[in-house]
């Protein structure tokens, strides 16, 4: 089966401390590390683990600039066979919609059985799979967390609904899944792996590469657009309980003591 | 002029989701003087039952019947849509695991703009619609300016817009189910797996102490069961505790795991995402602890601590051994 897994580089939200920057509409990029999408991650894990049963390739694309070429080399020390960058003056400020157009240039261009994505990133908040899906007219699985082989081009698909049940389906291929956190464990890169593939050589392929019109996508194309960025008011806010550790764990303790949760 | 505004309506057993309420409220930010239409898909006695329901809040509900939609398969909902929908509407769709399911690829149909997960509306300026969202795990916000000028697809936060108190629309039913026609999908439903049952049910422990990422490894997840253990309490958590398989999934609180009801909650090292916050009911008693002043769940927390986890949860344990003692 020869999958596509499309992954991003985003700023990793467990590593980092958000900040306005001076200007206090957009945040500060300084200093901020980027990682994998961690779904993303995900995807690539289940891509090589489908491919290790059934036989095929992994190739992993993302839409950027040569920045974000890293993940690609760590996604191919995990063990994905190809990485692809898609990457044209023309792609910049692409909206959900502008991205899906193009990865659905690649898709036309090299045929996949299989297409998956993570779930989503947070900047767009799950719809690049979807809106791929529905150009290809491929069926779409969204919060996928099985996935098994079936005969006869098929694929045995469970989602994640609510309460933690667990919707099964068939599903025609080729098609598009988006990929939840915890369907797997994904495989450890060490640096030396990434070491390994640092001489692979990464083809960059641009609009008219991909057989995609410059004009619809990019900047002048997209529909959503983000305007700045701000801190979220407070809430009521939390009483923050300061001092000593003792002092602090004295607080505590009366107040859970006064809410019935110690006896 | 505002387009024609249509709130999907997800239902079960008769009986619509929360969300038929919020998406009425989310409608009205859009525009106060709208008067949004319901739009229901599904089958027989159900789906009547359903729109008997919407016609007390909405001045129009637009019925899809077909035997194909009696669950609701979001490929075969989307080819109904596409069909019934006039060209330029505003579509708002609960984002839930259907609304995931569904909207992005509505969108490509109906040739509308997409935004995904709001939780704000400013409103209407000429031909776009202003909303925000949230990135960053919460830590910021953003406006997100929306092109309408060929309708919009927009997915709305499920808790995020409260509903209002209206009056009773005594709305008409539109029976749409002739647009529709033949359905059929490259996905085909075919059962649901209950949850399994965990060693211990979560949902009925007063309280609870909670981890989430700042556990950090499956070793220190001992530390919590001891503070547990002292306060005669359970260990529950947030999702990347699961994901990392560190926890079964029956401990873990939120919209894709349980809905929990205790007094107390100790929210220990994890960030507050809205998917976890929505297992969350019975208005607790939130004490937040987290190492990081800006995690959001600072916001939500009634008493917050920064501290780290690690060391402050064993601390924590201490105290209250000792108090047991002296009280023994």
């Amino acid at each position: 089966m020869e999958i596509l897994v499309c992954a991003r580089r985003v700023p990793d939200t467990s590593e980092n401390e958000i900040q306005l920057n001076s200007s206090g509409n957009d945040i500060e990029y300084d200093d901020l590390v980027y990682s994998i999408n961690e779904p993303d991650n995900y995807a690539v894990e289940e891509a090589l683990q489908i491919v290790a049963k059934s036989g095929g390739n992994v190739t992993v694309a993302t839409v950027g600039t040569d920045e974000d070429e890293e993940i690609l080399r760590r996604e191919m020390a995990m063990g994905a066979n190809h990485g692809v960058l898609l990457s044209d003056d023309a792609f910049g400020g692409s909206d959900g919609k502008g991205i899906a157009t193009i990865l659905k240039g690649l898709v036309q261009k090299r045929k996949y059985d299989l297409i998956l994505t993570g779930v989503q990133a947070e900047d767009g908040g799950a719809q690049v799979g979807g809106m791929l899906a529905a150009m290809l007219d491929y069926p779409f699985a969204s919060l996928v967390n099985s996935v098994e082989v079936l005969e006869g081009k098929k694929l045995k698909v469970g989602r994640e609904i609510e309460g933690g049940n667990k919707e099964m389906s068939e599903v025609d291929l080729p098609c598009v899944l988006s990929i939840q956190t915890g369907i797997n464990e994904p495989r450890y890169v060490g640096m030396r792996g990434i070491r390994q593939v640092a001489s692979l050589e990464i083809p960059t392929y641009g609009a008219s590469d991909l057989g995609v019109d410059a004009s619809s996508v990019g900047e002048a194309a997209a529909r959503v657009k983000r305007e700045d960025y701000f801190v979220p008011a407070l809430g009521k806010g939390a009483e923050m309980l300061e001092g000593s550790s003792d002092e602090i764990i004295d607080k505590l303790v009366e107040l859970m003591k006064a809410k019935g949760g110690l006896q | 002029m505002t387009p024609r505004i249509f709130a999907y309506i997800a239902h079960k057993g008769g009986v619509a989701d929360d969300s038929a309420a919020e998406l009425l409220a989310a409608a009205k930010k859009i525009d106060a003087g709208a008067s949004p239409a319901a739009l229901v898909t599904g089958w027989g006695a159900e789906l009547d039952s359903v729109c008997e329901i919407l016609r007390g809040s909405y001045a129009e509900v637009w019925k899809v019947a077909s035997e194909s939609l009696a669950y609701p398969n979001a490929e075969l909902v989307r080819k109904a849509l596409v069909k019934v929908l006039p060209p330029g509407c505003i579509v708002l769709v609960p984002h839930n695991h259907f609304g995931i399911d569904l909207a992005p690829g509505l969108s490509i149909k109906l040739n509308a703009a997409f935004v995904s997960d709001v939780m704000g509306i400013d409103g209407i300026d000429g031909a776009s619609l202003k909303v925000v969202r949230q990135e960053f795990g919460g830590q910021m916000s953003t406006h997100v300016r929306c092109d309408i000028s060929t309708g919009a697809v927009v997915n709305v936060r499920p808790g995020a817009f409260k509903a209002v108190d209206g009056v009773p629309a005594g709305g008409a039913v539109v029976d749409k189910s002739s647009d529709v026609g033949a359905l059929t999908a490259g996905r085909r439903y075919l059962e649901i797996i209950a949850a399994e049952a965990g060693d211990v049910d979560i949902t009925k422990e007063p309280v609870l102490v909670s981890i989430g990422r700042g556990i950090q490894e499956k070793d220190n997840v001992a530390i919590a069961q001891e503070l547990a253990d002292a306060m005669g309490a359970a260990v529950s958590c947030s999702r990347p505790v699961v994901d990392a398989k560190w926890l079964p999934k029956s401990r873990q609180v939120g919209s894709s795991g349980q809905t929990v009801r205790p007094k107390i909650y100790l929210a220990c090292g994890m960030s507050g995402s809205f998917q976890h916050l929505a297992g969350l009911k019975g208005n607790p008693f939130i004490v937040a602890i987290n190492k990081n002043p800006k995690a959001p769940i600072f916001q939500v927390a009634d008493v917050g601590i920064v501290a780290d986890i690690l060391e402050f949860l064993p601390e924590l344990t201490t105290k209250i051994r000792e108090m047991k003692k002296v009280s023994v």
